[in-house]
């Protein structure tokens, strides 16, 4: 009875230490979700905090006296005459009613930099389309230049250091003060490709890059490796090579993914002498890549489904084929369709293999085909980092926030696809 | 004793314990069974199956020792013998299962209405289509009630109009007594139903293909008593159309739905008899063994 007794004692005092451990085995877990959440965070408000002002343009909306004397230009039709014409002096003319102090020809010059250097192609451009609008004032809106929005944007930020002259600062103020120099949602970011200059550059070459090489990556990735799984999986003997196969498939998803630039380099470009900086090279470059997730993941897939339904559709007598078709690759479609979408998630956030084919190149044009020269998003905010200006600095923030939103739907798309196909079923 | 290292203390301990087990007079683990030798009455004058010396390896490992049985027309004959004793595996052979699993392999004749199932010219599809099969798991496919019925019939083509496929599935569901449950919710998805239910839905799907020959690998020993008293209802009145092999872990199962039983015994068949005489006086002692409950 004693013994007993004694032992049921040791038991309890056993079980509080046996508590005290469980407890502190929870404590780690939860440190660890509260590190990682963390980090998260702090990537995520770093990112905003230096990138939503890159969502904000600054811009200069003048009165434009379109005066042909003033501009030397008395048929707008004539390319010779256009060519020659002054475009600055009506603008000069539009800012000294807002500033009259302005008159010599070093302050002229100071009020004709506060506006972004497209602002004469700009007036150009209206007299050349509306030939009719020389004589008459025209309201216009002008980017302002990107000393004048830094100044706007972050005149309290001691990060930023402001180059304009006191003079300019002043006028700035005064401008402001009258509206003229105001501040909107930046569209020209959703609505360009890149530019020399910050307030000009936009991020749509770079989306459309993205699009346009992840739909080739898709079109060669999804299909090559689901067959691939599929048949490794279902069809393939049990022998030396095809266990060859599949330890090399497991090592090409180890492999840095600029060897694949220096395949794609070599064998693309070189060998099948294939154009430089378009889409679709870089579309096969990054399948290439993707590949091997897509097989490990999808060859998961396929053997996480139960090998009795295998054995229920062979028992009615459905070949191999079709028990294929209609139950293993239905059932294993959710999990297929996860680890497609989250390799092209990482497709899309790659740099390293595109700087090798020439996906780094300026371009201004928004690619309108997959043989165009293009960039893609990640490596069009690496351009925007490196660059010296510092508008582009916060057109790199604005830019990884645009690339986050996009992987980040891509894999909610994974998970709601994963949930409405497992209903299904 | 603390002197002796742990393994060899080990085996004096169950030496110590060894008279505690009551020793036999005939130790069935002694009895020797002469390899191809069957007791009883395994031939039967009009067979649907006639199976001759079948061996069955896996790798190195003989599962099925030179096993030669008949299989009568109509006939309901249970498989019986301790676990691993290889009655799966036989059985498993009659519609070629065993295929997937590549180190198996099969030899001896095997005859289905005197062809060769095992010839190389012999298309599996065909002989599944002819020997359907239960399994030990109800299995349905994730689809729905009817989906799951028709499938066999769809992949075989034996239906070429809806109104037909329609007779098929309700058919089928009624020799399987699932219908009444059933016919409200056709569309309903299949896994939703209870084990009892999956398991006879998954005897509707194979006798949809209408099949000469029933396999069912233990299809009762995931379902509760109602449940399998439902089910070897069933298979009593199948028995009037169908050949029916059924392996069963349960001797009172086997009692009660067979006209013969087979008994194996670590790969071997040891005996083949009537149903009551195997129960009843058994002729070999290692049948005697088991049935009294002696191991298994």
């Amino acid at each position: 009875m004693s013994n007993q007794s004694s032992q049921a004692e040791i038991v309890r005092n056993s079980l509080n230490r046996r508590y005290r451990k469980e407890r502190r085995f929870r404590l780690y877990g939860m440190l660890a979700i509260f590190i990682a959440l963390a980090a998260l965070a702090t990537l995520f408000v770093d990112i905003i905090y230096k990138g939503h002002s890159g969502f904000v343009k600054t811009t200069i909306t003048l009165d434009v006296p379109l005066d042909p004397e003033m501009m030397y230009l008395d048929d707008p039709t004539d390319a010779d005459q256009l060519s020659m014409a002054d475009f600055v002096a009506p603008i000069i003319a539009a800012l000294q009613e807002h500033i009259p102090e302005a008159e010599t020809a070093g302050q002229k010059r100071e009020l004709g930099r506060l506006l972004g250097s497209y602002a004469a192609s700009e007036v150009r451009d209206l007299l050349e389309n509306n030939p009719d609008l020389l004589g008459t004032t025209q309201t216009i809106e002008f980017l302002a230049h990107d000393r004048v929005s830094t100044y706007v944007k972050h005149a309290d930020n001691p990060r930023y250091s402001i180059k304009l002259s006191e003079q300019q600062q002043r006028w700035v103020d005064q401008l402001l003060e009258k509206g003229v120099i105001d501040t909107s949602f930046n569209d020209v970011l959703f609505s360009r490709g890149d530019s020399r200059e910050p307030a000009n550059a936009g991020i749509l070459g770079a989306i459309v890059g993205s699009l346009l090489t992840m739909l080739v990556t898709l079109a060669i990735a999804f299909p090559v490796g689901i067959a691939a799984a599929v048949y490794l999986e279902e069809f393939a003997p049990q022998n030396k090579f095809t266990d060859f196969i599949e330890v090399n498939i497991n090592n090409l998803a180890a492999v840095p993914s600029i060897i694949f630039g220096l395949l794609g380099l070599a064998v693309f470009i070189g060998l099948f002498g294939m154009p430089r900086s378009v889409p679709v090279v870089g579309g096969m470059v990054l399948a290439l890549m993707t590949l091997p997730t897509i097989i490990i993941s999808s060859r998961a897939a396929i053997k996480s489904v139960p090998p009795s339904i295998r054995e229920a559709a062979e028992g009615v007598g459905a070949s191999k084929m079709q028990v294929v078709l209609h139950h293993v690759i239905p059932l294993a479609m959710p999990g297929m369709l996860t680890g497609s979408i989250i390799g092209m998630a990482q497709a899309l956030g790659e740099t390293a293999p595109l700087l090798l084919i020439g996906m780094v190149a300026f371009i201004v044009d928004v690619p309108g085909g997959f043989f165009d020269s293009a960039t893609v998003l990640p490596v069009q905010i690496y351009l925007w980092a490196s660059a010296s200006e510092q508008g582009f600095v916060e057109l790199a923030s604005a830019g990884i926030m645009v690339l986050l939103t996009f992987m980040i739907s891509m894999n909610a798309l994974a998970i709601w696809l994963r949930k409405r196909l497992e209903r299904r079923w | 004793m603390n002197t002796m290292n742990p393994s060899i203390s080990a085996e004096a301990d169950m030496q110590d314990q060894g008279p505690a087990i009551p020793v036999r007079e005939n130790n069935p683990e002694d009895t020797v069974i002469e390899e191809g030798k069957t007791v009883g009455k395994p031939f039967a004058a009009d067979p649907k199956f006639k199976l001759r010396n079948v061996s069955v390896s896996y790798g190195k490992d003989r599962a099925i020792k030179d096993i030669s049985l008949d299989i009568g027309r109509n006939e309901v004959i249970s498989f019986i013998g301790p676990s691993g004793c290889g009655k799966s595996t036989f059985l498993r052979c009659l519609n070629r299962m065993n295929d997937s699993i590549d180190i198996c392999r099969v030899t001896g004749e095997l005859l289905l209405d005197d062809e060769d199932i095992y010839h190389s010219k012999r298309d599996v599809v065909e002989l599944r289509a002819r020997v359907g099969m239960v399994f030990q798991k109800p299995n349905p496919f994730p689809k729905s009630i009817y989906d799951n019925v028709a499938y066999g019939p769809r992949i075989h083509g034996l239906a070429n109009r809806k109104s037909d496929l329609d007779d098929i599935v309700e058919n089928s569901l009624r020799k399987a007594g699932l219908w009444d449950e059933a016919k409200d919710r056709l569309d309903s998805i299949a896994t939703g139903m209870s084990g009892g239910q999956q398991q006879r839905l998954c005897i509707a799907r194979a006798i949809a293909v209408s099949p000469e020959v029933i396999l069912m690998d233990e299809p009762c020993s995931a379902l509760d008593p109602i449940a399998t008293a439902r089910v070897e209802e069933l298979i009593a009145e199948m028995s009037e159309s169908y050949t029916i092999v059924i392996v069963t872990h349960s001797m009172q199962q086997a009692a009660r739905v067979s006209h013969r039983t087979a008994y194996f015994h670590l790969g071997h068949l040891v005996e083949v008899n009537e149903t009551n005489k195997v129960f009843t006086s058994p002729e070999h002692q290692l049948t005697e063994s088991y049935i009294t409950g002696r191991f298994g």
